[in-house]
């Protein structure tokens, strides 16, 4: 950890960047997003395994911007959210020092975006076996059990949009759900609405979701809404053959192929 | 139409430049096909957001249709080949949202193909008599409502 705090000393006494974000001491046990722009407060940098708040969601936000070039402390999940940051060209090479952290722990430097993308090839994504196997016992359940079992899920949601403000990818500035002329999607805890809101979330990450679950983690309901973004990233790979962000390859829904291939349009 | 048969209501969501011609053709070429569709015009089925098709389910379908033209016949070159992309993903969802993705017909009809069309609408109101109403969806789209209003 010592070599993370010195980088980035060096980073803003070099004026290299004006701001570090990284993970510093949250509330009783917790670890939380800090914010530094002196070099003398780097002290307070931790690295840990209760750093699991996704810190890539900063880098799009407009406030952070305003503070000038960043450097993120940045392990494997925030690695590839930035990845497919880049490949949305929400970032650009050389407006960002990633300071990555290896999962032992080690620092890791970057010289480009694409230096990331080589070192997340070997670490591509995979759905853990627990995972697998609870999506499997979903998708066998008769139709209507399924739903069932969904409408009771999400019946705890009452719609904080944590999942929204928790994802990297979730960056527009306007968002259907603050839309009201008309009101797409109730704003109450109405299990229309809840649906409504997860479809469309999850939908709008097909094929963009790096699996990190800051989604799951930031639910207070603890919502496994993290199985539908898992599911879609299985049909992803079943479909499309594609997995996990990349610089090269176009995104699952904004591009196609013409012999993509399905058994259900007459 | 008899009263007490359930008749299913079916949007069909289709695009200007083949399937809503080709229901045209269906229309001028005098043939008889089941009342139950309601057809709204799309410049394009890549233009046909995902939430429309929910919230149809929501206002009280039974059933809905998709269609527009063949791949490599889009009047936009690819709006297909990107919807159909879409659909994919967006079936999977639902399929394992537990919603009932039977009720979701997809289709290429050409402007040419007027008795596919008729095919097409008599085959889903067919498959949805048979499923019967949408009730799942029903009782959570009227969530609060008076019971026996749904």
């Amino acid at each position: 950890m010592k070599e993370l705090i010195q980088k980035a000393a060096s980073l803003l006494e070099s004026n290299t960047v004006q701001v570090i974000i990284g993970y510093g001491k949250g509330s009783v046990d917790r670890t939380r997003a800090i914010f530094i722009i002196h070099a003398a407060d780097c002290e307070q940098l931790i690295f840990d395994s209760r750093c699991i708040q996704n810190l890539a969601v900063y880098l799009t936000k407009a406030e952070i911007k305003k503070m000038g070039k960043p450097a993120i402390v940045a392990p494997i999940p925030v690695l590839r959210s930035i990845l497919q940051l880049a490949a949305e060209n929400q970032i650009v090479d050389g407006n960002v020092v990633v300071l990555g952290v290896s999962p032992e722990s080690e620092l890791i430097e970057f010289e480009s975006l694409a230096a990331i993308e080589t070192y997340l090839s070997t670490k591509q994504i995979a759905i853990e076996e627990k995972y697998r196997a609870t999506i499997e016992s979903i998708k066998v359940l008769p139709v209507s059990e399924r739903f069932a079992f969904w409408v009771k899920e999400l019946e705890l949601c009452f719609k904080c949009y944590a999942c929204r403000a928790a994802c990297p990818l979730c960056y527009c500035t306007r968002c259907t759900v603050e839309s009201n002329q008309p009101q797409w999607i109730s704003v109450a805890s109405h299990p229309l609405g809840n649906l409504e809101w997860h479809v469309m979330r999850a939908m709008h990450l097909a094929g963009r979701c790096t699996d990190c679950e800051a989604c799951y983690n930031a639910c207070p309901m603890g919502i496994p809404i993290n199985l539908l973004t898992k599911s879609m990233l299985q049909d992803v790979s079943d479909n499309f053959g594609t997995y996990g962000p990349s610089l090269s390859k176009d995104n699952t829904l904004s591009s196609f192929k013409p012999d993509d291939k399905e058994s259900f349009i007459r | 139409m008899n009263m007490n048969e359930f008749e299913p209501k079916i949007v069909a969501f289709v695009c200007n430049w083949c399937t809503y011609a080709g229901a045209d053709l269906t229309g001028t070429s005098r043939i008889k096909y089941a009342q139950n569709v309601k057809i709204i015009r799309f410049p394009c089925t890549g233009r046909i957001d995902f939430m429309l098709l929910l919230k149809s389910f929501g206002e009280g379908a039974d059933g809905i249709i998709v269609s527009g033209c063949h791949p490599n016949d889009c009047h936009y070159t690819s709006g297909n080949f990107h919807a159909r992309r879409r659909w994919i993903m967006f079936r999977g969802l639902l399929d394992f949202l537990g919603i009932d993705v039977r009720r979701i017909q997809y289709s290429w009809v050409s402007a040419a193909e007027g008795a596919k069309w008729a095919d097409v609408v008599n085959t889903t109101v067919t498959a949805i008599r048979e499923l019967g109403p949408y009730t799942d969806y029903a009782k959570v789209a009227g969530y609060l409502e008076k019971e026996g209003t749904v």
